[in-house]
């Protein structure tokens, strides 16, 4: 398994980690990952969502602490128990939400927690004297004074840049660093990185862009499902290859998608015109989506996590008002000052199996009855004049369990206190018991078990079966490769590519998800 | 002009004498949010101080041993708040509560079992005190007219403690903006997971906080019943450290601006006294409770947003959990 | 390696009974080291205490008329707490409570019959206490301002009207006490013991009146509407998470403004127990820190109408117990029932996950398996 990379002695490296293992309860996160980074490379970890970039990257930064394992930095045996422990071996971390306190300006940001004097003033000046000379050094120039609040983002990561050499980190740590950042701002990153690497830094680039791999790493990495799969120098590599080492687990999955004959005359369920979602600070977590469900089909919506799949689905539900756009929805038109409530969308048979099925899906203090019930409490089925009818509500609790085989079938357990499987199922089976026109699905089988997610599966073919229009949006490929009749792609906030379910193939997927796909399959917008 | 001017300065004396403690209690709990750790107990610190003080003075005849006794009482309720928030985890709002009711019934229990006297402490006299102090200059200044007047009548002639709460003030500023400590307390209280991965201790920052605020409210206590009072009398704080907690929101977390609250809040109560039964022209008499009350109502209108807007530390009253 | 203690679930009578009682026990544990302080013997105080509040009928009523107060106060943080606020607001919304009964009563008794003024009387108490406790409940749900803060500003404001009102406005003319004039008996509630009287059953004279009645109906009520009906269940699952609330199409906002109004209709309660019960005319600091007792009272009980009797009826047993041993013992005073109420709030509130690994750890001893992660795979 450990092909590490020829032609390198243990003192030229940066970081060596042997055999690192780290169990949360009884998932393993990471399973004896090797890994040997050259001194003054730019080395990139790639991998999927939940792969366990991140539990690594705690580790090395002292956030957990491997149950199994050996660490060496620069040659040496370390132990990282804190923040500090790898502030003293060399370790700078630039974290994916970065660490600033944005009433402080950028220098108080720098010198926080490595001031050698005991009166700011002093600490100040030294700092901003070094600073002048890092940014000559590297290019990294930045308005000092700036509260850190008020930076663009691209500026904020600088400060986080600049807070690690400060600290005469040797090695330093970017964790999915161009997530948000303008192409703009990325070149520019990217240009920073080159010179660090000139003068000696060593960098460790985690991240799920391919395309940033191949432009600027010297070696990569690759983890999938918490096990270091591969190791590659990127010169003898390629996005295919890595697409595939990435994504590549070969579960022999049902393909359920239909011919376009079979759906050709279906009315549409979901009509989005130009929806536009924008956050407080002016950036889009939607950014011009147009796209359609027709009844009778299932539309899966691909992409990496965070690329504007989760804003589709707080607008499409009625969470969220959109800033921009409007959309037809079982023949209701809507759009950012008419937009349905969550219950009137239920009243209009338009579903929702959530994302995030611990916040929202249930309340994990709630009973199974109770959690069963979440979203319709004011039905009257389920109350009279405000009295919840208990027994039909913890009878159909028990019939929804029969159904969908969630186990244990008790109703009066604590929602916390069933797997992820069967908490997934019970909020699936709640959904479906309404029989809607409309399903949005977000995520149906994260963290679930094999069996569970093939019931699921079938469950949702049988609802686009029965006519439903179903908007299903996950970033397991091989879900969407199974039961899309059309796949959509998302790329920071926009759709990239559409392809249809029987033509799709992991590959083309995989590389449009990382925005590396050829251009003419993009969809001109 | 030379008839009303003695009754102003009367009344700013008189500002300057209830204004003290809760400047004090205000630094104290401004240490302590700023940390974020929300603290609701400044009453009942002071409270508690005010007790061990007037006790101590009473027995040893020393001012200096009860106001260090009323620090130790004091620092020690903040370090039980810091164990149940910090260590624990703790519903801060609840720890406060719960050592204010604590404060407010023991100080009563130990002076009936100790002093016999309905909860009070036995008056103090001479060095039990803290006295006046005259300022340099004020006898010979004090013919200067308005200047004078104002240097001999209000600066000068109050206890040490009046003047340690004012330079409590410009102390808690230059420790806040101006030191190391300082810049790391404040951190602690924004974004304390960027402090931690700073390579600092969350835990130890915010446990020298609540300790300095420990102090602070230590220091308030001991003026009520050895400097304001002569003795201790039961719940002698009557609601002063929820004022400073309100002058402090009011000064949106700032020591000089939550000073200004402080005098603002004391000035109403140094008049609220004197307005009694007076007719004001064109508002007739003023209820002295309806100015008693407008501290409370004027923090109301802040936190509401009507007037400005109090933004507090972002992560007050959030424990710090460092798994993700 | 150190296990993270806190995700590991005990059963409910480790986490609902065993736990609570050693953190009881650690507050009277605590109380009983004061007392050694003072030189004052902890057992011979608790004997006293007991007596004093449980021995005989006049004791009993006395607890039972404590008792009442705390059931109100504690039923009203209970129900703002399910909907995750926490008002600090009780003592103020009982003291407004008491505003409505005598404004109704001083204006209205002597025209009503008695069936008609009773029901107006605790029909005010409600809604005076609702109004006072709206208001933090709207400035936090639509302004951001923290109910916390603003509960405990309401209760100073309170204060200050009270006193101007009863001295400048509502005092009886003629006398010095800034009371109200004594209302006419129809609007009194009846005492207990002149409503068990018809029955045969002979009580003495004692404070305590069909409020208590009132106050555990209130309980069943509470206990139906957070359990039983559509706006209980939407209370809790705004309490629980926001975001399922929202998914959910519950309006968290609302939530907070009803949950507010039910909690300070609770509190305002008091007044139905002390002014129409007991006092008869509105007087000067007739919450007498019940509303914060309420505090404690909910802690203990975790919230749960069953808990908080039996919460109640612990710090009735302590208040009037408390009295009583002030009788008993030189030296020692009815404050000590303050402080061990402190003490509790401490231990029950603050501390209360204090001894939860201690005890995760030996139940993981004895039974170590099973207990760790979800029921099924």
């Amino acid at each position: 398994m450990s092909t590490s990379v020829s032609g390198t002695g243990a003192g030229d490296l940066a970081l060596e980690l042997k055999g690192i293992t780290k169990r949360f309860g009884a998932v393993v996160a990471n399973r004896d990952i090797s890994l040997s980074v050259r001194r003054g490379a730019i080395h990139g970890i790639v991998g999927e969502n939940g792969a366990g970039k991140s539990t690594l990257m705690s580790i090395l930064y002292g956030f957990y602490q491997a149950d199994e394992g050996d660490i060496s930095v620069g040659g040496k045996p370390a132990r990282i128990n804190s923040s500090r422990d790898a502030i003293a071996a060399g370790i700078g971390m630039v974290h994916q939400h970065f660490m600033l306190v944005d009433t402080f300006t950028v220098l108080e940001n720098i010198v926080l927690g490595a001031e050698s004097h005991a009166l700011l003033e002093p600490n100040i000046r030294a700092a901003r004297a070094e600073l002048a000379r890092l940014a000559d050094e590297y290019g990294l120039s930045i308005d000092v004074d700036a509260l850190a609040g008020d930076l663009p983002v691209g500026e904020q990561q600088r400060v986080e840049i600049l807070k690690a050499l400060y600290r005469h980190a040797d090695l330093l740590i970017l964790d999915e660093p161009t997530g948000v950042l303008t192409p703009q701002e990325a070149d520019q990153l990217f240009r920073v990185l080159r010179s660090l690497k000139e003068r000696g830094v060593t960098v460790i680039l985690i991240t799920h862009k391919l395309r940033e791999i191949m432009d600027i790493t010297d070696e990569v990495s690759v983890l999938r499902l918490g096990e270091m799969v591969a190791h590659r120098k990127t010169d003898s590599t390629s996005m295919q290859e890595l697409a595939e080492l990435m994504v590549g687990r070969a579960l022999d999955s049902t393909d359920y998608s239909r011919n376009e004959a079979l759906r050709a005359d279906a009315s549409t369920g979901i009509d989005v015109q130009d929806l536009v979602l924008e956050r407080d600070n002016g950036t889009r977590r939607l950014d011009g989506v147009s796209l359609t469900v027709r009844r009778g089909e299932i539309l899966g919506v691909a992409g990496v996590a965070g690329n504007g799949q989760s804003a589709l689905l707080d607008v499409l539900s009625g969470m969220t008002a959109p800033t921009s756009g409007r959309f037809v929805i079982n023949g209701r038109e809507a759009g950012p000052d008419d937009l349905p409530s969550p219950s009137e969308m239920r009243d209009l048979r338009i579903n929702h199996v959530p994302e995030d099925r611990l916040k929202l899906g249930l309340v994990k203090a709630f009973s199974a009855a109770e959690s069963s019930l979440l979203g319709y409490q004011r039905a009257e089925r389920f109350n009279w004049r405000g009295v919840l009818r208990l027994k039909s509500i913890r009878r159909l609790c028990a019939s929804l369990m029969a159904d969908f085989d969630v186990r244990p079938a008790d109703p009066r357990l604590r929602s916390a206190s069933f797997s992820g499987g069967n908490q997934q199922k019970l909020i699936l089976a709640r959904e479906l018991d309404k029989s809607p026109d409309v399903l949005l699905v977000g995520q149906p089988t994260r963290g679930v078990d094999i069996g569970a997610i093939e019931l699921i599966h079938e469950k949702l073919v049988e609802m686009r079966d029965a006519g439903c229009a179903i908007l299903l949006v996950s970033v397991e490929l091989d879900e969407i490769l199974s039961l899309s009749d059309r796949i959509v792609v998302m790329y920071e906030g926009r759709v990239v590519g559409e392809v249809d379910g029987k033509e799709a193939d992991k590959t083309t997927l995989g590389l449009m998800m990382a925005n590396a796909h050829q251009p003419q399959q993009a969809v001109a917008s | 002009m030379s008839e009303w001017l003695p009754s102003v300065f009367a009344v700013l004396d008189a500002t300057l004498r209830v204004s003290t403690p809760l400047i004090l209690a205000a630094m104290a709990g401004l240490f302590s949010e700023r940390s974020g750790i929300v603290d609701i107990s400044l009453e009942g610190k002071m409270l508690a101080a005010a007790f061990a003080a007037g006790s101590v003075a009473a027995v040893s005849g020393s001012v200096w041993l009860a106001l260090l006794s009323a620090v130790l009482v004091s620092v020690a309720l903040a370090l039980l708040h810091g164990f149940a928030c910090i260590t624990h985890r703790g519903n801060q709002v609840v720890s406060g509560l719960a050592i204010n009711i604590l404060a407010s019934g023991l100080t009563v229990v130990l002076g009936i079992a100790w002093f016999k006297r309905g909860g009070q402490t036995p008056a103090l006299s001479g060095d039990a005190r803290f006295s006046p102090i005259e300022l340099p200059f004020a006898e010979q200044i004090s013919d200067v007219p308005v200047v004078g007047r104002f240097y001999a009548d209000v600066i000068s002639g109050h206890n040490l403690l009046v003047y340690v709460a004012f330079a409590a003030v410009v102390a808690t500023w230059w420790f806040v903006y101006r030191t190391r400590f300082g810049l790391r307390l404040r951190a602690v209280g924004e974004n304390p997971l960027a402090v931690d991965t700073a390579g600092l201790s969350v835990s130890g920052l915010r446990y020298s906080a609540v300790a300095i605020c420990g102090l602070l409210a230590g220091i308030a206590g001991a003026y009520l019943s050895t400097a304001q009072n002569a003795s201790f009398v039961r719940e002698m704080t009557a609601g002063q450290g929820y004022i400073a907690l309100a002058a402090l929101i009011f000064g949106k977390w700032r020591p000089l601006a939550a000073l200004l609250a402080c005098l603002m809040f004391g000035f109403l109560d140094a008049v609220s006294i004197r307005l009694q039964g007076v007719e004001l022209p064109g508002i007739g008499e003023v209820p002295v409770q309806a100015i008693q009350a407008l501290p409370y109502v004027l923090t109301v209108i802040l936190l509401a947003g009507f007037i400005g807007k109090a933004v507090a530390p972002k992560a007050v009253g959030v424990p710090f959990v460092k798994e993700r | 390696m150190s296990i993270n203690t806190a995700s590991v679930p005990l059963p409910a009578w480790l986490e609902v009974v065993v736990i609570p009682i050693l953190n009881l026990l650690m507050a009277l544990f605590s109380a009983g080291l004061i007392m050694l302080a003072i030189g004052v013997n902890p057992l011979e105080a608790l004997g006293f205490m007991i007596q004093g509040a449980l021995g005989d009928d006049y004791a009993l009523g006395y607890t039972l008329y404590y008792t009442t107060n705390f059931i109100f106060t504690g039923l009203a943080v209970a129900i703002a707490f399910h909907a995750s606020l926490f008002n600090i607001g009780g003592e103020g919304q009982a003291y407004i409570g008491g505003l409505g009964v005598a404004l109704v009563f001083l204006l209205l008794d002597r025209y009503l019959p008695a069936v008609l003024l009773v029901p107006l009387g605790i029909a005010a108490a409600a809604l005076f206490g609702a109004a006072w406790a709206f208001i933090p409940g709207w400035l936090q749900a639509y302004r951001g301002s923290h109910i916390v803060i603003t509960t405990i500003m309401f209760n100073f404001i309170a204060a200050s009207l009270m006193v101007y009102l009863l001295v400048n406005v509502l005092i009886q003319p003629g006398q010095m006490s800034p009371e109200s004039r004594a209302f006419e008996p129809a609007a009194w509630m009846p005492s207990m013991k002149a409503a068990l009287a018809p029955f045969g059953i002979d009580l003495v004279s004692t404070p305590l009146n069909l409020s208590l009645v009132l106050a555990l109906v209130c309980c069943v009520l509470v206990w139906f509407y957070i359990w039983r009906t559509r706006w209980g269940y939407e209370l809790r699952t705004a309490g629980f998470s926001e975001p399922a609330a929202r998914y959910a199409g519950i309006r968290p906002r609302g939530v907070i403004v009803t949950a507010m109004c039910l909690s300070g209709a609770l509190a305002g309660l008091v007044a139905v127990n002390e002014i129409m019960g007991v006092h008869h005319r509105l007087l000067l600091n007739f919450p007498a820190g019940y509303g914060f007792t309420g505090i404690a009272v909910s802690l203990m009980g975790r919230n749960h109408p069953i808990g908080i009797v039996v919460a109640s009826l612990l710090f009735g047993v302590l208040y009037q117990g408390g009295a009583e041993l002030a009788f008993e013992i030189p030296g020692i005073t009815r404050e000590m029932v303050v402080a061990i109420q402190g003490l509790i709030i401490l231990f029950s509130g603050a501390l209360a996950l204090m001894l939860r690994p201690l005890v995760v750890r030996l139940y993981l001893r004895v039974k170590p398996v099973e207990s760790l992660g979800p029921a099924t795979a």
